[in-house]
Formats: C-alpha cells, structure tokens, sequence
C-alpha cells in the first residue's frame, strides 16, 4: 500500500475502529443485492474485529492510546481513547458483530423481505458503528452522538421484523431509549456548564478540585437514569422484553449480546473515572439502591421468566435478570465487585448470544419460538439443541461454564463486603434459573416432538458454526479464565486506582 | 502405572465409554459389550489402584487450577478409595442386570441411558477422590445432572414429576445450602483443601459451627436427612437398575460420604466433637433413622418402602459423622459398603419380580417365593443384611456406630439403633416370608387377572436374577472380611 510519508496505519486504529462500518455502512446500502451486501457487511465486520482485536493488544502490551481526532488535542477537539476497558469492550462488541454477521445471511434471507435486506445490513453496520463509538469516544458529547447512532439503527433492526408487533416494540423502544438519551444529554450539559469540559478526563479532573455540589448531583442522577434505561436496569426494563421477542433473530442476538453491555459500559466509565467511586458511592446512597435495584431484578425478573410462554422472552426476561448481576458487582464497587461484572459482561455476552442464535434456528426451521411448539425438538435437530443446553446451563451457573465463573466472582465480591445476606440472593436467583431453562430444557428434550418439531432439522452449517463455536466458547471460558479474568482484573485495578 | 496417572485417569474410563457407546446404537449386543468393557476396565484399575493404596501410596494430582484459589484436584485418601471400591464393584453387577432389565423389559432409548449411567459413573468416581470443597461441589452437580435424564427416563407425566421434584430438590438444597456452606468455610479457613484433621480447628467457635454443619447437613440433599428427604421415593419413578445402582449405591452414598468427608476433613473429628455442636444432628439423624422406617411400613409399593428404608439407613452414617468419635466414622465407613451391598440386592429383587411377574405391590407377592425362590432367598439374605444380623456385613457397621454412641456417652441412641432394627424386621422380613409361607391367594386381585405364572421363569430370565445373588453373597463375604475394610480405613482415625 502506499502510504503517504510520515503515515502509519497502526498509529489511526483507533479512528479506523469507528471509520471503517460507517463506510462500510454506506457502501452497503448502495449494494441493493442482499446476498452482495451481506458478503460486504461480513468482510466489514470481520474486518472491524481484527481492528479491535490489534488495539485490544496494543492497549495490553503498551497502556492507553489516546488519538486526537482530526489533528484537535484534547481535550479541546474529540478524544479517541482505548485504555484497556475500552479494548475489552470493543473487542466483546466487533467480535459479536462479526460472529452473527456469519450466522446473519440464511436467518435474514428467511425473515427480512429481499428488498430491504441490503438495508438491514446497512443498519447492522451503523449500530455497530455507534456502538464502538460510544466505547471509544473519550468524549462526553461524541458519546451521546454514537448513542444516538446506535438507538436509531436499532430501533430500524427491531421494525424489520415481520411481525407486525415489532413495529410497536420498537415504537416503545424508541420513546424509552429517547427518553434516556435525553436524560443523559441533560446530564452532559449540567457537567459542561460545570466544567466547560466535555472530555471524559478532563471533566474528571476538574471535579477534583470542586466540592459535590448540588449540580454534579444533579448531573450524576440524570446520566445514571439515563444510562439505566438503556441498560434495562429494573425497573426501566420495560421496553425489553418485547423488543427481544418480536425482533428478527439476527437483531435480538445482536442486540442481547451487545447493546445492553455498551451501555454498562458508560455508566461504569461515568462512575469510576469521571465522578469516581469516592463521590459516587459515597455522598450518594447509590449503593444502596443498586444493589436493591439489582436484587429486584435478579430475583423479580427471573420468576417473570419462568412464567412466559415464548422462549425468546423467557431469554430476555434472563438477560434483565442477569443484568441485574453486573449492576450488583458495581454497585459492590470493590475489586472482585468489578472484576464480576466485567467477567459476567463477556460471559453474558456469549451464552445469550448463542441462546438467541439457537433459537433463531429453530425459527428458520419451524416458523415459531412458543414453548409448546419446540416440545421434543432436541432430537430433531441435536447439533443447535445440544449448543442450547450448554449455553443454559452456563446461564444457571453450573460449575465448568462461563456463567459458574462470574457468579464465583460475585459471590466472593459479596463476602469481601460481608453482605452474606446476597450469597443467598445470588444463590436463590440460580435456582429460580434452573427452574427457567430446566423448562425449557425439559420441553425441547424430554417431550414427545409435536406436529411442528417433526419436521424440524439442524439449520444450514453457516448457521450451525456460530452457535456450536460461541457455546464451546461458553465451556472453554469456564475452564480457562485467564484472558476474561486477569484482563477483568487489570481493568477492575485500573477502575478503581482512576480518579484520585 | 503410577498411582497419580491412575487417579487422574479412573474418571475417564467411563467418561469414554460413554463417547463410544452411542457408535453402537443399533447393535445393542456390541454396545452392551462396551459398557461392560468399560465396567470391568474401571474395576480393573480401581484394583490395581486399592493395592498401591495398601501398599501405602497416597497419590494426588492437580487437573486444572482455575483461579488461584479454586482447583479441580483428586487425592486419593481412605474414604474416597473405599466408596470408588464400591460404586465400581456394583457397576459391573448392575451392568449385567441392566442389560436383563432393559430388555426383558423391552425399555425405549436403551443408548440414552447407557451413556447416562456411565457418565454417572464418571462423576462418581471423580467426587470420590475430589481433594477439595471445590471439586467435590463441581462432580456434585454433574452427578445430578447426570442422573437426571435417568430418573425421568420413561417420559410419563408422572415420571416427569418425579424427575422435577428430585433435580429441584437436589440443586436447590446445594445452591442455597451447600454453596454458601462452601463459601463460608473459605470465609472462616482461608482454604477448601481436604486436610486431616480439619481446617476449622480453632478458625471458629460455637454457634457459628453449628449453623455450618447444618448448611452442610441439609445442603448436601442426597444424604436425605429429613424433612429434605422427599426427592428419593420421588425418584422411585426410574427404572429400576437405577434406582438400584444410584438410590441405593451411587448417589445416595455420594450424598453420605460427602457429609463424612466434611466432617473428618472439614471440621476434624475431635474439634467437632470437643465444640458439642454436632448434638443436634444426633438428633436429627436419630429422628430421621425412626421416622423414615416408620414411613416405609406404611408403603405398599415395594420401591417406595424400600425407598423409605434408604432414607432411614442413610441417617445411619449421619448419625455416625455427628457422633465424631472414631469408632462411630469407622461404622459410618462400614455403612456405605454393608448397606450398598445388602440394598442394592433389595432393589435387584424388586426388578426382577417387575420383569417376571409384574408385579409393584408388596401386597400381591404373597405366594410369588415358590416360582422364583433364587430372587427371593437373595431378599431375604439383603433384608437380614439390613437388619444387622450376623453373619452379614451389615452387623458390623451397626456394631461400630453402636461403639460411637458409647464412646461418645450417647447410651441412648443403642435404644435408637434396636428400635430401628425392629423396625426394619417389620417391614423387610414379612415380604419374603409371605412369598414362601402363605399360599397364593386364588382369587386373583381385578388388576392381576388370575393368570397363572409359568415355571421356569428364573431360568428364562437369568440376568436379573444371578446378579441379586450374586451381591447377597457379597453381604456375607462382607461379614467375613471386614477385617479388610478396617484396615483401609484406619488412617482415617489415626493421627
């Protein structure tokens, strides 16, 4: 390649990682051909994950990167900056991306109309533009921007669906999300009147030096909501559970494995390096109603789960459940605390994702993901049902899956506080899972298959592999927790060693 | 081969023998064969394992450190190598009268439960030489599990009730018992290694063991210490060599021998003993020992009453771990060889008369001893087991348990173990009896219509009633060589 003097591609990843699906989201939309544009959008998320999977190693080997974007030094122009949650972040999301987009051409040939399939894909690149961006950004602004970005190609993902109810869900979707990111903006403007500072850094040494007063409260409650309501914190879940159930396969893998983990990532980057834990936790009760909030959650949205009849709400009613895990280890704000939530973010992240993949499947096959309809279907297509399983059992906790290692964390986070009373919450929302996934588990395997499951086989093999590769994912990362638990760690470290 | 590649690689034998069987699906004859490979294979090198053990080697490997905390890791100690001796000797028994039972039974998804049982067996074996709390948690769950696909094996409605209520009950009890237990123990020691002894000496002062060794009492359900008992006649819904081998050998003994591992290794017999915090699951497991049996007298189903009896039987070790003397662990010891023996014999005979007669309820055996006396003598002998009388093994452990209770000043719990085996005489010895002594009744029930059965059905269906014999036979060689047992599990005493 020729490249001009003095311009090294390595030193603009962090530009490219943002750059390269925005492009590629244009360039797919002028593709019209949907079999074309997903080829293009699969080199293109391909691509963006080895971007991110080179800055994840950059940021390891070598600390934080800082990129001033179009030559501006920040804080005064937009900061790009990797440190080393960014990375982990980057690298869960473009991997995601990337994964399903291999999953994505069969399970959108059989749910999107052939004229809007280069759309879809063209809207897949976007949010996946605006959601590296938000974990990218070094700027408060900039985020709310990709915020945005993202929110609004979602809301396109989740109406594509053929059932006429995703249209409403994503109506619902929009209005809460909005109303989210208006809270957030709300809040970002009460911290730049403060600080005149927009920059992430910046705004937090500035507050340093400044007492708590009543308006970095304010900011602080309002980019909390905010944030909440895009991470479906209980009780600001409500939009959820039907934006998972009615949206097309692809977009609900997408958004479970993806969405909610960026937007815990914002509120973890406002709380730990903007305010930092000292203010945050403790001029504010925000540990306590965290850790009531995610309790509720844990428990409350995990019986909401053994009661639904389609098995795609049964999955998002569990991922509010276990959103409520990652809210808990940072509310607990100690190093195990963060160490767990980071940890359960990229185990969450595979297991739901190859539950929403498999179910998917069976969608292809049958036309339907009510419970009663999968009676018996494990032996019809045993490849797809057996990844489910694995990937359920990781949802419980069993020992050797991912799952068994976030929950280990949390657990001990929580003693470290001395708060036995959650080992039992933690310990009672397990169970309340086994009941969950073991109806599931119990309709798919041990019923007599019904009229639909007959005909049922193992999707096509470009679906297959995504969902057999991300549940031994789910097993190898129960055994082996170096890359998710030391890199947890390092950052947990960072996170709390950060504002001083 | 060493002793530690032995260790680390007993688990896998039934772990690839379940990867073979299912390439034999459709030719049952070469898939049974497996499994019996993999039976005796296993048995093999648990042999060649209890030699080197004799000859004193206490092997221990680390699989897979986890955290820097948490590791899977195996150590060969008494306990561990006497319940694999066990589990490994029954499952070749099992295995033949499987094969018979399944297929004069003419069962469905005969590869499923194959594959099933010798993942069991794998989780079983790996629990029995689990080094640490972690490990043993780990192969814990797997065996439940495991067991699971087993218990609901017929698919019925109710079978699934069954099944329901037995993996509830089970995970349930070690997710909100066990679990904590296990945290609080690191909590309080600082570490989760099996360490003769104890780890807890001294790190703890009384009520607060006390509450532990309720969370481990109760958590580790598949001991079945009342009121959390329900999940094992519940299980009765299995077919029967797995009520057989795993409700009367695999699991309810993993349950038992976990609650004795804790206590010798966990707590330490003497500092269990100087705290007087075991007091209360001496009574626990007294009143379990008397109500259970008092339970199984009401059952006329015959898998339910011998269900029942396992409940009882089981608090028998219980009450041996709260004991905390030496004789007592020693008794608790002998109680999982004795009672597996002598049940699993029971179990066998109450297959067998499914297979041959089909009948369930005790009430229409009467008459049944004269066309099968082999199944029946084999019950009557299981039954005396059970009772405790000399000359079988199930003597000696009463006696040793019997020995604790008096070293350990508890002189009333001698009325607990007569009362118990009078119990046991009620509702074990009229079965046998009235199938030899009282005639059939000739007016048939309206659900048995008076067909007459046919001679010679013990010779048609041999390979569920040769094995019954064969582990009666057992019970009495178990009485003659209990000199054996004692000396394996003698370090444990020791310091």
């Amino acid at each position: 390649m020729s490249a001009a003097p003095g311009f090294e591609l390595g030193h603009h990843l962090p530009a490219l990682q943002v750059v390269v699906p925005l492009i590629g989201a244009v360039i797919c939309a002028m593709l019209r051909n949907g079999t074309l544009a997903w080829g293009w959008a699969l080199i293109v998320s391909v691509l963006t994950a080895a971007i991110s999977t080179m800055l994840f190693v950059a940021v390891q080997a070598g600390g934080t990167i800082s990129y001033g974007l179009g030559g501006w030094a920040p804080p005064y122009g937009i900061e790009y900056r990797v440190d080393l949650l960014s990375a982990f972040i980057l690298l869960i999301v473009s991997w995601a991306g990337a994964i399903i987009m291999v999953y994505a051409r069969q399970s959108v040939m059989h749910e999107i109309d052939a004229g809007k399939r280069a759309w879809y894909y063209c809207m897949y690149l976007l949010c996946l533009t605006g959601l590296l961006g938000i974990a990218i950004t070094g700027d408060a602004f900039n985020a709310f921007v990709f915020m945005e970005v993202s929110s609004l190609s979602m809301y396109t993902l989740i109406a594509m669906g053929k059932n006429r109810r995703a249209l409403l869900s994503s109506y619902q979707y929009l209005i809460m999300g909005t109303i989210g990111a208006t809270f957030y903006v709300i809040g970002v403007g009460i911290l730049f009147t403060l600080t005149g500072s927009l920059n992430f850094v910046d705004i937090a040494e500035r507050l340093v030096t400044m007492q708590m007063e009543r308006p970095a409260i304010a900011a602080i409650t309002f980019l909390t909501v905010g944030i909440s309501l895009k991470l479906a914190l209980f009780p600001l879940h409500s939009w959820l559970p039907n934006a998972y159930a009615y949206a097309p396969s692809v977009t609900t893998s997408f958004l479970a494995g993806t969405a909610t983990k960026v937007a815990i990532y914002l509120l973890m980057r406002i709380f730990f390096s903007t305010f930092g834990e000292a203010k945050v936790f403790e001029i504010l009760p925000t540990t306590t109603i965290l850790v009531l909030l995610s309790v509720s959650a844990m428990i409350g949205a995990s019986l909401v789960a053994v009661f639904q009849d389609d098995v795609k709400r049964v999955l998002a009613y569990s991922s509010v459940a276990q959103v409520g895990y990652i809210t808990l280890g940072i509310a607990l704000a100690n190093d195990l605390g963060l160490t767990s939530a980071l940890v359960h973010i990229f185990n969450h992240a595979l297991m739901k994702t190859a539950l929403f993949l498999a179910v998917g499947a069976v969608f292809l096959r049958i036309g339907s993901v009510r419970l009663h309809d999968l009676d018996g279907i494990g032996p019809k297509m045993p490849v797809t049902m057996a990844a489910f399983a694995l990937a359920g059992f990781a949802l419980i906790g069993t020992p050797g899956t991912a799952g068994f290692v976030s929950k280990y964390y949390l657990a001990a986070a929580v003693i470290d506080k001395g708060w036995w009373g959650l080992v039992f919450v933690i310990a009672a929302s397990s169970l309340i899972a086994v009941f969950y996934v073991g109806r599931l588990l119990e309709a798919i395997w041990f019923r007599a298959p019904g009229a639909l499951a007959q005909k049922a086989s193992d999707p096509p093999l470009s679906m297959l592999l995504p969902i057999v590769g991300l549940s031994l994912a789910v097993i190898w990362f129960g055994v082996d927790t170096r890359l998710t638990v030391d890199v947890a760690h390092n950052i947990a470290t960072m996170l709390l060693g950060g504002v001083k | 081969m060493s002793p530690e590649q032995l260790l680390s690689y007993i688990p896998l034998i039934p772990a690839a023998g379940a990867l073979v069987i299912p390439f034999f699906a459709s030719r049952p004859n070469a898939r049974e064969t497996v499994t019996l490979a993999t039976a005796g294979l296993l048995f093999l090198a648990i042999l060649s394992l209890l030699s080197q053990f004799m000859a004193g080697a206490r092997p221990e490997v680390t699989l897979w450190q986890v955290t820097p905390i948490l590791s899977i890791s195996f150590r060969l100690e008494p306990l561990g190598m006497l319940f694999a001796c066990v589990a490994s000797t029954l499952w070749i028994v099992n295995s033949v009268y499987s094969i018979g039972y399944m297929r004069g039974h003419d069962e469905p998804r005969q590869t499923p439960f194959y594959v099933c049982f010798a993942v069991a067996l794998a989780a079983t074996m790996a629990l029995a030489f689990a080094a640490n709390l972690f490990t043993m948690f780990i192969f814990y769950e797997l065996l439940t599990l495991s067991t699971f696909p087993l218990v609901s094996h017929s698919r019925t409605p109710e079978a699934m009730r069954g099944a329901r209520v037995y993996l509830i009950m089970l995970v349930g009890s070690s997710l909100l018992l066990f679990f904590p237990a296990i945290l609080l123990t690191y909590g309080l020691a600082g570490t989760l290694e099996f360490t003769q002894g104890g780890i807890l000496a001294g790190k703890t002062e009384g009520a607060v063991m006390g509450i532990l060794l309720g969370l481990y009492a109760f958590g580790i359900g598949k001991a079945g210490l009342m009121p959390g008992h329900f999940w094992l006649p519940a299980a009765m819904v299995a077919p029967t060599p797995v009520s057989a081998l795993l409700h009367a050998v695999a699991v309810v003994k993993a349950g038992v021998f976990c609650i004795l591992k804790v206590v010798v290794y966990v707590f330490g017999i003497d500092t269990l003993h100087q705290s007087g915090q075991g007091e209360w699951l001496i009574y626990a497991a007294s009143f379990t020992i008397i109500a259970a049996s008092l339970v199984a007298m009401m059952q006329d189903n015959l898998k339910k009453r011998l269900a029942y009896s396992t409940v009882s039987q089981l608090s028998y070790i219980i009450l041996a771990a709260a004991l905390a003397t030496s004789a007592s662990i020693l008794g608790g010891g002998l109680q999982i060889a004795m009672h597996a023996a002598g049940k699993i014999t029971l179990f066998f005979c109450a297959g067998a008369i499914y297979v041959m007669a089909h009948k369930t309820e005790i009430s229409d055996m009467t008459g049944l001893g004269r066309k099968m006396p082999w199944t029946f003598a084999a019950f009557l002998v299981g039954a005396l087991s059970i009772i405790g009388l000399p000359p079988l093994g199930g003597a000696w452990a009463k006696w040793w348990i019997a020995m604790g209770a008096i070293d350990s000043g508890h002189a009333m719990i001698l009325g607990v173990l007569i009362v118990s085996s009078l119990l046991n005489v009620v509702y074990l010895l009229p079965i046998p009896f009235k199938a030899f002594f009282l005639p059939a009744p000739r007016l048939q029930s309206v659900g048995a219509a008076g067909v007459e059965l046919p001679d010679g059905l013990e010779r048609k269906y041999w390979m569920v009633v040769v094995p019954p014999c064969l582990t009666a036979a057992l019970c009495v060689v178990l009485f003659f060589q209990v000199d054996r047992i004692l000396a394996l599990l003698a370090p444990i005493v020791s310091q």
